[in-house]
């Protein structure tokens, strides 16, 4: 699969997604690691993208949950348990009284994301 | 009753666990609330009787030894004696035996027919007798007759109109609960009784009852003054005996009329042995209330934790319990009290009668009576002794016919008699305890869960105190709407909008909505009719659930449910489903809704799958909405050798019917084909229970957290009355209900509870029936298979791939061990072992799957 736009992966088009709601994709790294992540497309036409594993059920559901916003941000509601994640940083902002499965992190990693020429493509996380 | 409060006051305040209890019940039950004991008509189920918290019993520090009479103290040694000839010591003994229903010494009291109205087996024997009289019998009403014209009697001469059954009552007096009412009340009480179908004969001595010649039943009544009156069952209602058998062959004092003498701190002459409730004898008087008996109780515990605690009087108001006939009386009601006057208001016509008795200066309340229309009766009871503001007669006219003073109760005035609960406890429980709504005020005082009679008090000071409080409780649904679901749900219905960014342009607070007001509206939208949940922008308002039209399980695949009406499936049905299961390797379980769930389907099978089901003739089951699940039903007369009705087919109907209705939360439906019901269907949001003449509709009912029996809204309706009774209860419902809100807490919540639904779909109190029926022909005719629908359609199609850029591809991460001859979800832990290798031997899909 070829990186462009800097390290990014292309993944599918614009169109593929439906507004408001999110689609699973499978994103080769540049590492060479395979990783779920779940693409949210929103009212805009802005797309963003976070972890397709839901920490707090350890289902790869991220995708299925549903789109909102909470004080104007975007955000995705966990489709198990309904926690409520921002989407631009998966932050976790509502744990509804639940912890994350052991062995995660009650955030979302958040991926880097570029649409160009009706493509969208997804990046490695930042490392922190 | 009083010997339950006693445990309940002494497990909350013996912190430090001093004190065990044993508790002895001659009953083989947990003891229940008798004050409802009418109910049991109703409800045929002791258990919606128990009273309290079950957990009561739970307590390692109390012992309940029910079917166990005690027969004998010795308080020489400290013990008593069971009836199974086991001795138990104590350190303190309390006495709460209540009362035996007293039998008057009229011959024939012996007679088969013949019953008392004091405990679960009497009216269940009772209502056994009647059931089996008119079978012997159909062609005429079974006929009944109450001894005894006081509260008792007028409930139990209800409790025979309920089964069915003619009912006369028979009077000694000369009017009716001539104990609380003046004569004006008793016949003002006695056209109101007249107008339910009961008889009435006042100043009537019966002499003697004769059996009936042939079958030795009770058959006769002869009364003093030659009259008579012929019978197939009688109820004795003429009073109670303190059972104070045990006290007595203990050489403890008892009163001349009956009952264990005590002090004011409830103790007997021994100082080890206590009597509360009805067989005590305070100071030489008996109560027959509950009320007197919880404060006793009280008071023992609060001198067994070392208080000082003295019985403070009692509170003697009473309210009748009967359906439509509203009787309160309070205070001096027969206007005894030196230099009383009283201030009457009667309508005859309307059957109303009001009276209030003032002291000399007309300035102080000393009691009174209601009949016809006890609303003054609330709010006016706790001002007794008190004094009243403005004009008495304010007080008693009609509602609306000149505005009563607002009082302002006292923070000691007593709101609930039955639990002794004050406004001021009240108040508190709202500043004090955070409690913001009645069921929160309720569960943290206790007020209003005896009989009941002062909720609406109860809701009136809740909900004063919450607005002084300047706690406007807020019914916003989330911060993108301000409105109630409710609200929400006329705004759109009233404006006529289609769609989600309409309703959000016009009455969103900005932002683009959330996963509460999302789903809310694609439910509101779907009830109103908008064609396919998964249209256009209808799609993003659907929770994970409904926007796959599928379960989501813990590992992120889906369940699939297909409907089966009322349970019914061919064998040709089965063998498909069976197929399918095999095929796709799924998990296949029976649910508690009579049908067949498939689980582990994969996002990206579920087309294939509803494929298959859908080409057989399957359609979905809505299993995975907040809509109408199923009707489960008996097998009813067509097999069954005691249906009455043919409940299967009337299951299917329903369920043909209603399939589809988005609501507020899921619906379930139950039909059963007699009296036993074998459908469990007062379970359910409705509950139809087949009569010899038509359907019992019952409503309210569900399982889950707190399970509620459904409760009785229509009796005896035929098959079209019935489904128009139903249609116009859901759509009801589906207009006013909160967010989430099932229907048995929607029908504590709604304006006038159960009466005001009643009220509603059986009279259309409110003038929308017309447009519910419309609304719900609507939906029925509207109706579609989502699945076909989504099957018909690749854009709708497209929403089932398991990754955008691979979209059969099955996520990787699933794994599956078996267990029992099916699969499952491996755990965490199996998942370690997994990743070492083993193989596991679930079955792949079949080829047709690749698409
Ligand atoms: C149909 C009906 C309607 C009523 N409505 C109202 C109303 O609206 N308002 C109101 O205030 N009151 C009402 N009452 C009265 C109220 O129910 C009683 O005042 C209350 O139940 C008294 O409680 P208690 O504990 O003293 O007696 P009970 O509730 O009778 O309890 C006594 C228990 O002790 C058991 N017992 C007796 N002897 C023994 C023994 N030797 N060993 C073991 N167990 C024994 C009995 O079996 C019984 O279960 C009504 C009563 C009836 C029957
Ligand atoms: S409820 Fe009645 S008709 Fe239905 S199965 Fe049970 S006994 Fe038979």
């Amino acid at each position: 699969m070829s990186t462009t736009l800097a390290g990014l992966t292309p993944v599918c088009r614009l169109a593929d997604l439906a507004a408001e709601r999110g689609a699973a994709a499978l994103v080769d790294l540049p590492d060479g690691t395979q990783v779920q992540v779940a693409v949210f497309r929103l009212h805009d036409d802005e797309v963003l993208a976070v972890q397709q594993l839901d920490p707090y059920s350890g289902a790869n559901v991220m995708s299925r949950g549903l789109v909102g916003t909470r004080g104007g941000e975007p955000t995705v509601a966990g489709p198990v348990y309904k926690q409520v994640f921002a989407l631009r940083t998966g932050a976790c902002l509502d744990a509804a009284g639940y912890a994350p499965v052991e062995g995660h992190d009650g955030d979302l990693v958040a991926y880097p994301v570029a649409v160009a020429d009706g493509v969208v493509h997804v990046g490695p996380p930042a490392r922190p | 009753m009083v010997a339950q409060r006693l445990v309940e006051a002494l497990r909350a305040r013996d912190d430090a666990g001093t004190w065990h209890v044993d508790v002895f019940a001659e009953e083989p039950r947990l003891p229940y609330d008798r004050v409802q004991l009418t109910k049991y008509f109703e409800a045929r189920d002791a258990d919606d009787l128990a009273l309290g918290d079950r957990s009561l019993w739970a307590d390692p520090l109390v012992t309940l030894h029910r079917d166990v009479k005690v027969e004998a103290i010795d308080r020489e040694a400290r013990t008593v004696t069971d009836r199974l000839g086991r001795t138990h010591p104590y350190d303190e003994l309390v006495l709460a035996t209540g009362s035996y229903a007293a039998v008057p010494p009229i011959p024939g009291t012996d007679l088969p027919g013949v019953f008392v109205y004091r405990t679960i087996d009497d009216v269940a024997a009772l209502r056994g007798w009647v059931e089996q009289k008119r079978a012997a019998n159909p062609a005429r009403p079974v006929r009944g007759a109450v001894i005894g014209g006081g509260l008792l009697g007028l409930e139990a001469a209800g409790a025979l109109k309920a089964l069915g059954a003619h009912a006369t009552v028979i009077q000694f007096g000369s009017h009716l609960m001539d104990v609380q009412t003046d004569l004006g009340g008793g016949q003002a009480l006695a056209r109101l009784i007249n107008a339910q179908g009961i008889g009435v004969r006042c100043s009537s001595a019966t002499q003697v009852m004769r059996p009936h010649r042939r079958t030795g039943h009770v058959g006769r009544l002869e009364f003093a003054d030659g009259g008579r009156l012929d019978v197939d069952v009688v109820v004795l209602a003429t009073g109670v005996r303190p059972r104070d058998e045990l006290a007595r062959a203990a050489g403890l004092e008892v009163a001349p009329r009956g009952g264990a003498v005590v002090d004011l701190a409830c103790r007997t002459a021994d100082e080890h042995v206590h009597a509360i409730g009805e067989v005590a004898a305070v100071e030489g008087v008996c109560y027959g209330l509950v009320a007197p008996g919880y404060a006793m109780a009280e008071v023992v515990v609060d001198r067994l934790l070392g208080g000082q605690a003295t019985f403070p009087g009692a509170d003697t108001a009473t309210k009748l319990k009967l359906n439509g006939v509203d009787v309160a009386s309070f205070g001096d009601a027969h206007a005894r009290s030196e230099g009383s006057v009283e201030v009457v208001w009667a309508d005859p016509v309307a059957g109303v009668y009001k009276k209030l008795v003032l002291s000399d200066d007309a300035r102080t309340l000393l009691g009174g009576v209601f009949v016809g229309d006890a609303t003054p009766y609330a709010s006016l009871r706790p001002m007794l002794g008190a004094t009243l503001p403005g004009d008495p007669s304010a007080y008693l006219l009609p509602e609306g016919a000149g505005a009563a003073p607002q009082l302002e109760l006292p923070d000691d005035a007593a709101v609930c008699s039955c639990n002794n609960v004050s406004a001021g406890t009240i108040r508190e429980a709202v500043t004090q305890h955070g409690c913001t709504d009645l069921a929160g005020v309720k569960a943290c005082t206790r007020a209003g869960t005896t009989c009941g009679s002062c909720l609406p008090l109860v809701k009136k000071i809740a909900t004063a105190e919450l607005e002084k409080a300047g706690i406007t409780v807020s019914k916003a649904l989330c911060e993108h709407f301000a409105l109630s679901r409710a609200g929400l749900f006329e705004a759109v219905r009233v404006a006529g909008l289609h769609t989600f960014s309409e309703i959000l342009d016009r009455f969103g607070q900005g932002g683009r909505g959330c996963d509460i007001c999302r789903p809310v509206i694609g439910s509101i939208l779907a009830s109103l009719g908008n064609g396919h949940v998964l249209a256009g922008e209808q799609a993003t308002l659907q929770d994970t659930n409904d926007h796959v039209l599928a379960n989501m399980q813990k590992d992120g695949t889906y369940s699939v449910v297909p409907r089966m009406p009322g349970g019914e499936v061919t064998p040709e049905g089965l063998i498909v489903i069976g197929e399918i299961a095999r095929d796709f390797g799924l998990y296949t379980k029976i649910t508690g809704g009579q049908r067949v769930d498939m689980f582990g389907a994969r996002i990206e099978q579920l087309p294939l799958i509803w494929k298959r089901l859908v080409d057989a003739g399957f359609e979905s089951g809505h299993a995975y909405g907040k809509s109408l699940r199923t009707v489960k039903s008996c097998v009813g007369s067509t097999w069954c050798r005691y249906g009455v009705q043919d409940s299967v087919g009337m299951a299917v109907r329903l369920e043909l019917r209603y399939r589809g209705l988005r609501s507020p939360h899921k619906l379930k439906l139950g039909v059963s084909g007699c009296a036993r019901e074998c459908a469990e269907a007062r379970g359910k949001d409705v509950g139809v229970i087949a009569t010899e003449k038509g359907w019992n509709l019952y409503v309210g009912g569900n399982g889950g957290f707190s399970p509620k029996h459904a409760r009785l809204l229509a009796e005896d309706l035929t098959d079209d009355e019935l489904v128009r009774t139903i249609d116009r209860f859901l759509l009801y419902y589906v207009r006013t209900a909160d967010r989430l809100q099932r229907s048995a807490a929607w029908l504590d919540d709604v304006e006038g509870g159960l009466d005001g639904v009643r009220a509603v779909v059986l009279e259309d109190s409110l003038g929308i029936g017309a447009d519910l029926d419309a609304a719900m022909a609507e939906h029925v005719a509207g109706y579609e298979d989502e699945w076909k629908a989504v099957l018909d359609d690749p854009e709708k199609l497209a929403r089932f791939s398991s990754f955008v850029n691979a979209p059969t591809t099955p996520d990787p991460d699933l794994a599956y061990v078996p267990e029992r001859g099916q699969k499952r979800p491996a755990t965490p832990a199996e998942r370690g072992v997994l990743v070492a290798g083993p193989v596991l031997t679930v079955r792949e899909p079949q080829p047709e799957e690749a698409r």
